[in-house]
Protein backbone atom coordinates (compact mmCIF):
# COMPACT_ATOMS: atom_id res chain seq x y z
CA UNK A 1 0.00 0.00 0.00
CA UNK A 2 2.87 2.19 0.64
CA UNK A 3 6.15 1.37 -1.24
CA UNK A 4 9.03 4.41 -0.70
CA UNK A 5 11.66 3.63 -3.36
CA UNK A 6 15.51 4.57 -2.61
CA UNK A 7 14.76 7.50 -1.04
CA UNK A 8 17.48 9.99 -0.14
CA UNK A 9 17.14 13.11 1.97
CA UNK A 10 19.54 16.14 2.51
CA UNK A 11 19.20 19.16 4.76
CA UNK A 12 21.48 21.53 3.52
CA UNK A 13 24.43 19.74 2.98
CA UNK A 14 24.14 16.91 5.62
CA UNK A 15 22.60 13.74 4.18
CA UNK A 16 19.95 12.26 6.16
CA UNK A 17 18.93 9.37 4.31
CA UNK A 18 20.71 7.04 2.06
CA UNK A 19 18.84 4.89 -0.54
CA UNK A 20 16.21 3.64 1.81
CA UNK A 21 13.67 1.15 0.07
CA UNK A 22 10.94 -0.15 2.26
CA UNK A 23 7.41 -1.42 1.47
CA UNK A 24 4.45 -1.14 4.06
CA UNK A 25 1.23 -3.69 3.81
CA UNK A 26 -2.15 -3.50 4.98
CA UNK A 27 -2.42 -5.30 8.53
CA UNK A 28 1.17 -5.32 9.31
CA UNK A 29 3.18 -3.82 12.28
CA UNK A 30 6.45 -2.00 10.98
CA UNK A 31 8.88 -0.31 13.35
CA UNK A 32 11.59 1.19 12.96
CA UNK A 33 14.40 1.05 15.12
CA UNK A 34 17.96 2.68 15.65
CA UNK A 35 20.11 5.04 17.65
CA UNK A 36 19.67 8.78 18.04
CA UNK A 37 20.14 10.84 14.44
CA UNK A 38 19.65 7.14 12.62
CA UNK A 39 17.19 8.88 10.58
CA UNK A 40 14.25 7.01 11.98
CA UNK A 41 12.03 10.46 12.35
CA UNK A 42 13.13 11.43 9.03
CA UNK A 43 12.23 8.24 7.51
CA UNK A 44 8.83 8.57 9.31
CA UNK A 45 8.54 12.34 7.63
CA UNK A 46 9.15 11.33 4.24
CA UNK A 47 6.64 8.48 4.78
CA UNK A 48 3.68 10.56 5.49
CA UNK A 49 4.75 13.57 3.19
CA UNK A 50 5.83 16.31 5.69
CA UNK A 51 9.25 16.51 4.22
CA UNK A 52 9.62 15.71 0.59
CA UNK A 53 12.43 13.19 -0.24
CA UNK A 54 15.82 15.07 -2.33
CA UNK A 55 15.81 11.64 -4.30
CA UNK A 56 13.57 8.57 -4.94
CA UNK A 57 10.15 8.18 -5.25
CA UNK A 58 6.83 7.40 -2.26
CA UNK A 59 4.07 5.65 -3.73
CA UNK A 60 0.47 5.39 -1.57
CA UNK A 61 -2.00 3.62 -2.37
CA UNK A 62 -1.03 3.63 -5.83
CA UNK A 63 -0.28 7.08 -6.78
CA UNK A 64 2.77 9.29 -5.93
CA UNK A 65 2.18 10.78 -2.44
CA UNK A 66 2.50 13.85 -3.48
CA UNK A 67 -0.03 14.09 -6.28
CA UNK A 68 -2.79 12.92 -2.81
CA UNK A 69 -4.65 15.97 -2.04
CA UNK A 70 -4.49 17.03 1.96
CA UNK A 71 -8.52 16.01 2.52
CA UNK A 72 -7.89 12.74 0.20
CA UNK A 73 -4.93 11.98 2.46
CA UNK A 74 -6.31 12.87 5.59
CA UNK A 75 -9.18 10.02 4.80
CA UNK A 76 -6.37 7.16 4.63
CA UNK A 77 -3.20 8.36 6.58
CA UNK A 78 -2.86 9.93 10.50
CA UNK A 79 0.35 10.62 12.10
CA UNK A 80 1.41 10.96 15.25
CA UNK A 81 4.40 13.44 16.27
CA UNK A 82 6.83 13.12 18.62
CA UNK A 83 5.81 16.40 20.21
CA UNK A 84 2.55 18.05 20.26
CA UNK A 85 1.75 21.75 20.73
CA UNK A 86 -1.72 22.27 22.01
CA UNK A 87 -1.91 24.56 24.42
CA UNK A 88 -5.10 26.02 24.24
CA UNK A 89 -7.41 24.58 26.72
CA UNK A 90 -9.57 21.95 24.91
CA UNK A 91 -11.09 19.18 26.86
CA UNK A 92 -9.04 15.67 25.99
CA UNK A 93 -12.42 14.93 24.48
CA UNK A 94 -12.30 17.81 21.89
CA UNK A 95 -8.53 16.75 20.84
CA UNK A 96 -9.70 13.02 20.15
CA UNK A 97 -13.09 14.64 18.15
CA UNK A 98 -10.42 16.63 16.07
CA UNK A 99 -9.42 13.40 14.33
CA UNK A 100 -12.65 13.09 12.98
CA UNK A 101 -12.49 16.47 11.12
CA UNK A 102 -11.64 14.82 7.72
CA UNK A 103 -14.74 13.31 8.27
CA UNK A 104 -18.38 13.86 7.35
CA UNK A 105 -19.82 10.65 9.26
CA UNK A 106 -21.46 12.93 11.41
CA UNK A 107 -21.50 14.14 15.40
CA UNK A 108 -23.37 11.11 16.24
CA UNK A 109 -20.75 8.69 14.72
CA UNK A 110 -18.05 10.52 15.43
CA UNK A 111 -18.48 10.54 19.16
CA UNK A 112 -19.13 6.55 19.24
CA UNK A 113 -15.90 6.15 17.47
CA UNK A 114 -14.33 8.33 19.67
CA UNK A 115 -15.34 6.14 22.74
CA UNK A 116 -13.65 3.38 20.91
CA UNK A 117 -10.49 4.43 20.66
CA UNK A 118 -10.08 6.80 23.77
CA UNK A 119 -11.19 3.38 25.52
CA UNK A 120 -8.78 1.52 23.56
CA UNK A 121 -5.78 3.99 24.66
CA UNK A 122 -7.04 3.95 28.29
CA UNK A 123 -8.02 7.75 28.38
CA UNK A 124 -11.43 7.67 28.11
CA UNK A 125 -11.93 8.65 31.83
CA UNK A 126 -9.51 11.75 30.77
CA UNK A 127 -12.62 12.99 28.82
CA UNK A 128 -13.41 15.83 30.23
CA UNK A 129 -10.25 17.28 32.01
CA UNK A 130 -8.39 19.89 29.92
CA UNK A 131 -5.76 18.61 27.64
CA UNK A 132 -3.46 21.23 28.49
CA UNK A 133 -3.62 19.92 32.64
CA UNK A 134 -2.71 16.63 31.58
CA UNK A 135 0.54 14.90 32.68
CA UNK A 136 3.48 13.90 29.28
CA UNK A 137 1.74 10.10 29.32
CA UNK A 138 -1.82 11.26 29.43
CA UNK A 139 -1.42 13.55 27.18
CA UNK A 140 0.30 11.45 24.75
CA UNK A 141 -2.58 8.48 24.89
CA UNK A 142 -4.78 11.85 24.22
CA UNK A 143 -2.79 12.50 20.96
CA UNK A 144 -3.12 8.30 19.50
CA UNK A 145 -6.70 7.98 20.29
CA UNK A 146 -7.42 11.30 18.00
CA UNK A 147 -4.82 9.73 15.72
CA UNK A 148 -6.21 6.04 15.62
CA UNK A 149 -9.81 7.96 16.08
CA UNK A 150 -8.58 9.39 12.37
CA UNK A 151 -8.88 6.01 10.72
CA UNK A 152 -10.78 3.56 12.88
CA UNK A 153 -13.17 2.96 9.83
CA UNK A 154 -12.24 2.50 6.14
CA UNK A 155 -13.71 4.93 3.71
CA UNK A 156 -13.35 3.04 0.88
CA UNK A 157 -11.49 0.80 -1.12
CA UNK A 158 -7.70 2.55 -0.09
CA UNK A 159 -5.96 1.47 2.48
CA UNK A 160 -5.16 3.15 5.61
CA UNK A 161 -1.75 4.01 7.34
CA UNK A 162 -1.18 4.94 10.91
CA UNK A 163 2.63 6.85 11.64
CA UNK A 164 3.36 6.98 14.68
CA UNK A 165 6.58 8.86 16.36
CA UNK A 166 7.99 6.78 19.55
CA UNK A 167 4.52 6.46 20.51
CA UNK A 168 5.48 5.15 24.15
CA UNK A 169 8.40 7.45 24.87
CA UNK A 170 6.03 9.05 27.95
CA UNK A 171 3.85 6.22 29.28
CA UNK A 172 4.98 3.46 31.63
CA UNK A 173 5.52 -0.21 31.59
CA UNK A 174 1.33 -1.15 31.41
CA UNK A 175 0.47 1.40 29.12
CA UNK A 176 3.79 0.36 26.55
CA UNK A 177 2.26 -2.85 26.29
CA UNK A 178 -0.94 -1.65 25.95
CA UNK A 179 0.36 0.45 23.04
CA UNK A 180 1.75 -2.54 21.50
CA UNK A 181 -1.15 -4.88 21.80
CA UNK A 182 -3.14 -1.47 20.44
CA UNK A 183 -1.03 -1.47 17.34
CA UNK A 184 -1.43 -5.66 16.45
CA UNK A 185 -5.06 -4.81 16.90
CA UNK A 186 -5.32 -1.93 14.70
CA UNK A 187 -3.22 -3.66 12.15
CA UNK A 188 -5.27 -6.92 12.31
CA UNK A 189 -8.35 -3.99 11.45
CA UNK A 190 -6.53 -3.80 8.45
CA UNK A 191 -4.59 -0.72 9.00
CA UNK A 192 -0.81 -0.89 8.07
CA UNK A 193 1.13 0.61 10.96
CA UNK A 194 4.83 2.38 10.37
CA UNK A 195 6.10 3.40 14.38
CA UNK A 196 9.61 4.43 15.69
CA UNK A 197 10.35 2.96 18.95
CA UNK A 198 13.63 2.26 21.37
CA UNK A 199 12.36 -0.42 23.34
CA UNK A 200 13.87 -3.50 21.31
CA UNK A 201 11.91 -5.74 22.91
CA UNK A 202 8.47 -3.89 23.03
CA UNK A 203 9.23 -3.75 19.12
CA UNK A 204 10.06 -7.90 18.84
CA UNK A 205 6.27 -8.34 20.54
CA UNK A 206 4.61 -6.32 17.90
CA UNK A 207 6.22 -5.96 14.91
CA UNK A 208 5.74 -7.66 12.11
CA UNK A 209 8.48 -5.78 10.15
CA UNK A 210 11.61 -4.45 11.93
CA UNK A 211 13.88 -1.79 10.02
CA UNK A 212 16.90 -1.33 11.85
CA UNK A 213 18.80 2.03 10.71
CA UNK A 214 21.86 3.44 11.35
CA UNK A 215 23.81 6.41 9.90
CA UNK A 216 20.40 6.81 7.26
CA UNK A 217 20.93 3.49 5.70
CA UNK A 218 19.20 0.71 6.42
CA UNK A 219 21.30 -1.90 8.36
CA UNK A 220 18.97 -4.86 8.43
CA UNK A 221 15.37 -5.68 7.45
CA UNK A 222 13.08 -8.27 8.32
CA UNK A 223 11.38 -10.17 10.84
CA UNK A 224 12.14 -9.56 14.93
CA UNK A 225 14.48 -13.19 14.42
CA UNK A 226 16.61 -12.14 11.47
CA UNK A 227 17.08 -8.61 12.82
CA UNK A 228 17.82 -8.42 16.42
CA UNK A 229 21.06 -10.74 15.91
CA UNK A 230 23.45 -10.00 18.72
CA UNK A 231 26.45 -8.85 16.22
CA UNK A 232 24.31 -6.52 14.14
CA UNK A 233 22.84 -4.92 17.23
CA UNK A 234 26.24 -4.61 18.91
CA UNK A 235 27.48 -2.77 15.87
CA UNK A 236 24.85 -0.29 15.66
CA UNK A 237 24.02 0.68 19.03
CA UNK A 238 27.70 -0.25 20.55
CA UNK A 239 26.42 -1.86 23.17
CA UNK A 240 26.59 -5.40 24.02
CA UNK A 241 23.56 -7.41 23.85
CA UNK A 242 22.57 -11.17 25.45
CA UNK A 243 19.37 -12.87 23.60
CA UNK A 244 16.95 -15.39 24.79
CA UNK A 245 13.38 -16.83 24.01
CA UNK A 246 11.37 -14.79 25.79
CA UNK A 247 8.96 -17.91 27.66
CA UNK A 248 5.51 -16.88 27.07
CA UNK A 249 5.48 -15.17 23.58
CA UNK A 250 8.51 -17.30 22.04
CA UNK A 251 9.91 -14.01 20.84
CA UNK A 252 13.30 -12.77 21.25
CA UNK A 253 14.51 -10.77 24.15
CA UNK A 254 17.30 -8.95 24.46
CA UNK A 255 19.72 -8.39 27.50
CA UNK A 256 22.34 -5.45 28.14
CA UNK B 1 -13.59 19.04 34.78
CA UNK B 2 -14.39 21.86 32.84
CA UNK B 3 -17.61 24.61 33.89
CA UNK B 4 -18.64 26.33 30.35
CA UNK B 5 -22.08 27.26 28.82
CA UNK B 6 -22.74 26.05 25.72
CA UNK B 7 -22.06 28.18 22.74
CA UNK B 8 -25.33 28.58 21.66
CA UNK B 9 -26.86 29.33 24.94
CA UNK B 10 -24.35 32.57 24.90
CA UNK B 11 -24.98 33.16 21.23
CA UNK B 12 -28.76 33.31 22.71
CA UNK B 13 -28.11 35.87 25.18
CA UNK B 14 -25.29 37.72 22.91
CA UNK B 15 -28.46 38.33 20.47
CA UNK B 16 -30.61 39.63 23.19
CA UNK B 17 -28.36 42.19 24.45
CA UNK B 18 -27.35 43.53 21.08
CA UNK B 19 -30.79 45.15 20.44
CA UNK B 20 -30.36 46.74 24.08
CA UNK B 21 -26.83 47.70 23.29
CA UNK B 22 -28.04 49.80 20.45
CA UNK B 23 -30.92 51.35 22.00
CA UNK B 24 -28.68 52.42 25.08
CA UNK B 25 -26.45 53.69 22.95
CA UNK B 26 -28.88 55.61 20.85
CA UNK B 27 -30.31 57.08 24.99
CA UNK B 28 -27.09 57.71 25.94
CA UNK B 29 -24.97 60.75 25.13
CA UNK B 30 -24.19 64.25 25.79
CA UNK B 31 -27.53 64.59 26.73
CA UNK B 32 -30.26 61.72 27.47
CA UNK B 33 -33.05 61.36 24.85
CA UNK B 34 -35.78 59.11 25.54
CA UNK B 35 -37.10 57.15 22.89
CA UNK B 36 -40.64 57.13 21.47
CA UNK B 37 -41.36 60.64 22.52
CA UNK B 38 -43.99 62.26 20.45
CA UNK B 39 -45.58 65.54 19.67
CA UNK B 40 -44.07 68.25 16.68
CA UNK B 41 -42.28 70.43 19.04
CA UNK B 42 -38.86 72.04 17.95
CA UNK B 43 -37.10 69.59 20.99
CA UNK B 44 -38.41 66.47 19.86
CA UNK B 45 -37.64 66.99 16.63
CA UNK B 46 -34.50 67.85 16.97
CA UNK B 47 -33.90 64.89 19.31
CA UNK B 48 -34.90 62.83 16.67
CA UNK B 49 -32.74 64.24 13.73
CA UNK B 50 -30.25 63.98 16.05
CA UNK B 51 -30.99 59.99 16.92
CA UNK B 52 -31.45 59.53 13.12
CA UNK B 53 -28.52 61.89 11.47
CA UNK B 54 -26.00 60.96 14.98
CA UNK B 55 -26.47 58.70 16.76
CA UNK B 56 -27.78 55.58 14.91
CA UNK B 57 -25.17 55.35 12.35
CA UNK B 58 -22.61 56.08 14.99
CA UNK B 59 -23.77 53.21 16.92
CA UNK B 60 -24.26 50.64 14.31
CA UNK B 61 -20.58 52.03 13.10
CA UNK B 62 -19.46 50.76 16.52
CA UNK B 63 -20.83 47.34 16.41
CA UNK B 64 -19.75 46.33 12.81
CA UNK B 65 -15.89 47.30 13.62
CA UNK B 66 -16.43 45.73 17.03
CA UNK B 67 -17.39 42.84 15.48
CA UNK B 68 -14.23 43.31 13.01
CA UNK B 69 -12.20 43.95 15.62
CA UNK B 70 -12.85 41.14 17.82
CA UNK B 71 -13.03 38.31 14.63
CA UNK B 72 -9.52 39.84 13.56
CA UNK B 73 -8.32 38.71 17.32
CA UNK B 74 -10.10 35.13 16.86
CA UNK B 75 -8.65 34.17 13.99
CA UNK B 76 -4.89 36.03 14.37
CA UNK B 77 -4.82 34.08 17.94
CA UNK B 78 -5.94 30.67 16.07
CA UNK B 79 -3.46 31.36 13.57
CA UNK B 80 -0.45 32.15 15.75
CA UNK B 81 -1.66 29.81 18.36
CA UNK B 82 -1.29 32.39 20.89
CA UNK B 83 -4.00 33.50 23.09
CA UNK B 84 -1.88 36.70 23.20
CA UNK B 85 -2.17 37.21 19.32
CA UNK B 86 -3.56 40.52 18.23
CA UNK B 87 -4.47 41.38 14.73
CA UNK B 88 -1.84 44.49 15.00
CA UNK B 89 0.57 41.97 14.91
CA UNK B 90 0.86 42.43 11.22
CA UNK B 91 1.91 45.96 11.33
CA UNK B 92 -1.88 46.64 9.75
CA UNK B 93 -2.59 49.83 12.85
CA UNK B 94 1.23 51.01 12.21
CA UNK B 95 0.90 51.47 8.87
CA UNK B 96 -2.59 52.99 9.06
CA UNK B 97 -1.46 55.17 11.82
CA UNK B 98 1.80 56.48 9.52
CA UNK B 99 -0.52 56.60 6.55
CA UNK B 100 -3.08 59.19 8.46
CA UNK B 101 -0.37 61.04 9.42
CA UNK B 102 1.04 61.06 5.79
CA UNK B 103 -1.96 62.66 5.38
CA UNK B 104 -2.25 65.01 7.83
CA UNK B 105 0.61 66.56 7.66
CA UNK B 106 1.53 66.92 4.04
CA UNK B 107 -2.32 66.44 2.29
CA UNK B 108 -3.22 68.89 3.88
CA UNK B 109 -1.27 71.70 2.03
CA UNK B 110 -1.36 69.69 -1.20
CA UNK B 111 -5.15 68.65 -1.49
CA UNK B 112 -7.19 70.88 1.02
CA UNK B 113 -9.84 68.77 3.00
CA UNK B 114 -11.46 66.68 0.40
CA UNK B 115 -14.02 64.31 0.79
CA UNK B 116 -15.59 62.19 -1.68
CA UNK B 117 -18.83 60.70 -0.84
CA UNK B 118 -18.23 60.64 3.02
CA UNK B 119 -14.94 59.18 2.79
CA UNK B 120 -11.92 61.67 3.46
CA UNK B 121 -8.08 61.52 2.04
CA UNK B 122 -7.33 60.89 5.55
CA UNK B 123 -9.45 57.62 5.49
CA UNK B 124 -7.72 56.60 2.21
CA UNK B 125 -4.26 57.12 3.49
CA UNK B 126 -4.71 55.65 6.38
CA UNK B 127 -6.24 52.69 4.05
CA UNK B 128 -3.34 52.54 2.28
CA UNK B 129 -0.92 52.54 5.11
CA UNK B 130 -2.30 49.41 6.52
CA UNK B 131 -2.44 47.67 3.36
CA UNK B 132 1.48 48.72 2.49
CA UNK B 133 2.52 47.63 5.70
CA UNK B 134 0.54 44.05 5.76
CA UNK B 135 1.37 43.32 2.19
CA UNK B 136 5.10 44.11 3.71
CA UNK B 137 5.19 42.04 6.33
CA UNK B 138 3.14 38.66 4.33
CA UNK B 139 5.76 39.15 1.60
CA UNK B 140 8.57 38.59 3.92
CA UNK B 141 7.31 35.79 5.83
CA UNK B 142 6.18 34.22 2.73
CA UNK B 143 8.73 31.62 0.81
CA UNK B 144 8.41 29.03 -1.46
CA UNK B 145 7.88 26.47 1.24
CA UNK B 146 4.75 28.35 2.76
CA UNK B 147 4.48 31.23 5.11
CA UNK B 148 6.35 31.14 8.13
CA UNK B 149 3.56 32.43 10.95
CA UNK B 150 6.95 32.45 13.61
CA UNK B 151 8.96 34.63 10.54
CA UNK B 152 5.54 37.11 10.06
CA UNK B 153 5.62 37.84 13.52
CA UNK B 154 9.32 38.92 13.70
CA UNK B 155 8.29 41.13 10.13
CA UNK B 156 5.45 42.49 12.07
CA UNK B 157 7.28 43.83 14.71
CA UNK B 158 9.93 45.25 12.33
CA UNK B 159 7.37 47.10 9.93
CA UNK B 160 5.70 48.25 12.98
CA UNK B 161 8.34 49.74 14.05
CA UNK B 162 9.29 51.09 10.96
CA UNK B 163 5.80 52.58 10.65
CA UNK B 164 6.14 54.04 14.03
CA UNK B 165 9.21 55.87 13.03
CA UNK B 166 7.86 57.63 9.93
CA UNK B 167 4.70 58.48 12.16
CA UNK B 168 7.18 60.08 14.57
CA UNK B 169 9.55 61.93 11.80
CA UNK B 170 6.64 63.16 10.13
CA UNK B 171 4.99 64.44 13.19
CA UNK B 172 8.40 66.28 14.10
CA UNK B 173 7.73 68.41 10.13
CA UNK B 174 3.98 69.06 12.13
CA UNK B 175 2.81 72.30 13.46
CA UNK B 176 0.33 72.15 16.68
CA UNK B 177 -2.80 71.77 14.77
CA UNK B 178 -1.30 68.51 12.97
CA UNK B 179 0.20 67.40 16.01
CA UNK B 180 -3.55 67.30 17.63
CA UNK B 181 -4.72 66.07 14.91
CA UNK B 182 -2.25 62.99 14.56
CA UNK B 183 -2.64 62.17 18.48
CA UNK B 184 -6.91 62.26 18.26
CA UNK B 185 -6.47 60.04 15.26
CA UNK B 186 -4.47 57.37 17.29
CA UNK B 187 -6.57 57.09 19.75
CA UNK B 188 -9.33 56.40 17.64
CA UNK B 189 -13.00 58.14 17.01
CA UNK B 190 -16.53 57.24 16.17
CA UNK B 191 -17.19 60.70 15.85
CA UNK B 192 -18.49 62.21 12.53
CA UNK B 193 -19.80 59.14 11.43
CA UNK B 194 -22.47 59.63 8.74
CA UNK B 195 -24.62 57.55 7.05
CA UNK B 196 -22.61 57.32 3.63
CA UNK B 197 -19.49 56.68 5.69
CA UNK B 198 -21.35 53.30 7.70
CA UNK B 199 -22.42 52.66 4.36
CA UNK B 200 -18.90 52.05 2.63
CA UNK B 201 -18.38 50.43 5.92
CA UNK B 202 -20.81 47.77 5.65
CA UNK B 203 -20.54 47.33 1.58
CA UNK B 204 -16.65 46.12 2.51
CA UNK B 205 -16.78 44.66 5.90
CA UNK B 206 -20.47 42.87 5.66
CA UNK B 207 -19.36 40.38 3.11
CA UNK B 208 -15.78 39.77 4.37
CA UNK B 209 -17.19 39.04 7.71
CA UNK B 210 -19.47 36.18 6.71
CA UNK B 211 -16.33 34.60 5.16
CA UNK B 212 -14.72 33.97 8.84
CA UNK B 213 -17.17 31.50 9.46
CA UNK B 214 -15.82 29.17 6.92
CA UNK B 215 -12.13 29.00 8.89
CA UNK B 216 -13.95 27.57 12.32
CA UNK B 217 -12.89 24.06 11.67
CA UNK B 218 -9.35 24.64 10.26
CA UNK B 219 -8.44 26.84 12.92
CA UNK B 220 -9.60 24.08 15.50
CA UNK B 221 -7.36 21.41 13.59
CA UNK B 222 -4.24 24.05 13.22
CA UNK B 223 -4.58 24.94 17.30
CA UNK B 224 -2.59 21.17 17.14
CA UNK B 225 0.03 22.78 14.74
CA UNK B 226 0.56 23.37 11.55
CA UNK B 227 1.97 19.87 9.96
CA UNK B 228 -0.98 18.23 12.49
CA UNK B 229 -3.37 20.44 10.46
CA UNK B 230 -2.19 19.37 7.48
CA UNK B 231 -2.49 15.48 8.29
CA UNK B 232 -5.72 16.09 9.26
CA UNK B 233 -6.34 17.27 5.72
CA UNK B 234 -6.39 21.28 6.03
CA UNK B 235 -5.31 22.91 3.05
CA UNK B 236 -2.90 24.68 5.23
CA UNK B 237 -1.22 27.25 3.36
CA UNK B 238 -3.95 27.91 0.90
CA UNK B 239 -6.15 28.99 4.66
CA UNK B 240 -3.23 30.44 6.11
CA UNK B 241 -2.80 32.94 2.86
CA UNK B 242 -6.43 33.72 2.65
CA UNK B 243 -7.10 34.30 6.23
CA UNK B 244 -4.52 36.52 6.50
CA UNK B 245 -5.28 38.67 3.84
CA UNK B 246 -9.27 38.48 4.80
CA UNK B 247 -7.69 39.85 8.02
CA UNK B 248 -5.22 42.92 6.65
CA UNK B 249 -8.43 43.93 4.60
CA UNK B 250 -10.96 44.01 6.84
CA UNK B 251 -8.64 45.42 10.24
CA UNK B 252 -7.60 48.21 7.19
CA UNK B 253 -11.09 49.20 6.49
CA UNK B 254 -11.37 49.15 10.53
CA UNK B 255 -8.70 51.28 11.02
CA UNK B 256 -8.78 53.31 8.28
CA UNK B 257 -12.55 54.50 9.24
CA UNK B 258 -12.21 54.69 13.34
CA UNK B 259 -8.20 55.32 14.05
CA UNK B 260 -6.78 52.08 16.08
CA UNK B 261 -8.64 51.37 19.37
CA UNK B 262 -7.21 48.94 20.90
CA UNK B 263 -7.92 45.72 23.39
CA UNK B 264 -11.28 44.71 21.47
CA UNK B 265 -9.34 42.21 19.62
CA UNK B 266 -7.30 40.79 22.41
CA UNK B 267 -9.74 40.81 24.64
CA UNK B 268 -13.30 39.68 23.46
CA UNK B 269 -12.03 36.63 21.99
CA UNK B 270 -10.31 35.72 25.53
CA UNK B 271 -13.90 36.27 27.06
CA UNK B 272 -15.83 34.64 25.15
CA UNK B 273 -13.04 31.80 25.49
CA UNK B 274 -13.35 31.59 29.22
CA UNK B 275 -16.87 31.51 28.78
CA UNK B 276 -17.52 29.13 25.99
CA UNK B 277 -14.45 27.05 25.10
CA UNK B 278 -11.98 27.27 22.21
CA UNK B 279 -13.62 25.59 19.92
CA UNK B 280 -13.81 28.36 16.89
CA UNK B 281 -17.44 27.07 15.95
CA UNK B 282 -18.82 28.97 18.62
CA UNK B 283 -15.63 31.46 19.21
CA UNK B 284 -16.39 32.72 15.92
CA UNK B 285 -20.08 33.95 15.93
CA UNK B 286 -19.89 34.53 19.85
CA UNK B 287 -16.99 36.66 19.28
CA UNK B 288 -18.53 38.76 16.21
CA UNK B 289 -21.56 39.36 18.78
CA UNK B 290 -19.44 40.09 22.42
CA UNK B 291 -17.24 42.69 19.83
CA UNK B 292 -20.71 44.28 19.11
CA UNK B 293 -21.59 44.72 22.19
CA UNK B 294 -18.72 45.97 23.87
CA UNK B 295 -17.82 48.58 21.40
CA UNK B 296 -21.47 49.63 21.31
CA UNK B 297 -21.24 50.39 25.59
CA UNK B 298 -17.99 51.88 25.41
CA UNK B 299 -18.94 54.42 22.91
CA UNK B 300 -21.87 55.36 24.75
CA UNK B 301 -19.60 55.76 27.21
CA UNK B 302 -17.36 57.89 25.57
CA UNK B 303 -19.98 60.13 24.87
CA UNK B 304 -21.56 59.88 28.57
CA UNK B 305 -18.52 60.26 30.79
CA UNK B 306 -16.93 63.87 29.83
CA UNK B 307 -20.34 65.14 28.43
CA UNK B 308 -20.59 67.50 26.31
CA UNK B 309 -17.04 66.90 25.18
CA UNK B 310 -15.90 63.30 24.56
CA UNK B 311 -13.49 60.68 25.23
CA UNK B 312 -11.94 58.87 22.26
CA UNK B 313 -13.13 55.14 22.40
CA UNK B 314 -9.30 53.89 21.88
CA UNK B 315 -8.98 55.13 25.54
CA UNK B 316 -12.30 54.24 26.66
CA UNK B 317 -11.54 50.33 25.81
CA UNK B 318 -8.17 50.51 26.86
CA UNK B 319 -9.16 52.17 30.43
CA UNK B 320 -12.27 49.98 30.80
CA UNK B 321 -10.75 47.36 29.53
CA UNK B 322 -7.33 46.66 31.17
CA UNK B 323 -8.66 46.31 34.74
CA UNK B 324 -11.30 44.32 33.96
CA UNK B 325 -8.91 42.41 31.54
CA UNK B 326 -6.60 41.81 34.70
CA UNK B 327 -8.80 40.88 37.46
CA UNK B 328 -10.40 38.33 35.47
CA UNK B 329 -7.05 36.76 34.38
CA UNK B 330 -6.07 36.67 37.96
CA UNK B 331 -9.52 34.79 38.16
CA UNK B 332 -8.80 31.94 35.95
CA UNK B 333 -4.59 32.21 36.05
CA UNK B 334 -4.73 28.77 36.49
CA UNK B 335 -6.38 28.47 32.77
CA UNK B 336 -4.74 31.21 31.20
CA UNK B 337 -1.40 29.78 32.26
CA UNK B 338 -2.07 26.28 30.99
CA UNK B 339 -3.01 28.18 27.39
CA UNK B 340 -0.27 31.00 27.12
Amino acid sequence: MMSLENIGLTLGDTPILRGVSLQLQPSRVTVVLGPNGAGKSSLLKVACGEQSATTGSVTFNGKSLAHHSAAHKALHMAVLPQHSSLTFPFSALEVVMLGRTPHATGTETDRQLVEQAMRATDSWYLREQLYPNLSGGEKQRVQMARVLVQVWQPVDSGERLIVLDEPTSALDYAHQQMVAQLLRQRADAGCAVLTAMHDLNLAAQCADQLVLMCCGEIRACGSADEVLQEDILQEVFQVRFHRITHPDTGKPWLIN
Amino acid sequence: MIRRLPSSRLLLILLLILPLAVVGGMVLGPQIILPFQTGDSAAVISDLLIVQQIRLPRVLMAGLIGATLALAGVVMQGLFRNPLADPSLIGVSAGASAGASLIIVMGGSLFGVAEWAGVSLLVIGAFAGAAAATWLVYRLAASATGTSVATMLLAGIAISSLAGAINHLLQLFADNHMLRLISLWQMGSLSGVSWSRLGWAALLLVPALAFFPRYAIALNAFLLGESQARHLGVEVDVMKRQVIILVAFTVAVAVSLTGTISFVGLMTPHLVRMIIGPDHRGLIPCSALAGAVLLIFADAFSRYLLAPGELPIGVVTAMLGAPFFLSLLRRQRRVVEMSS
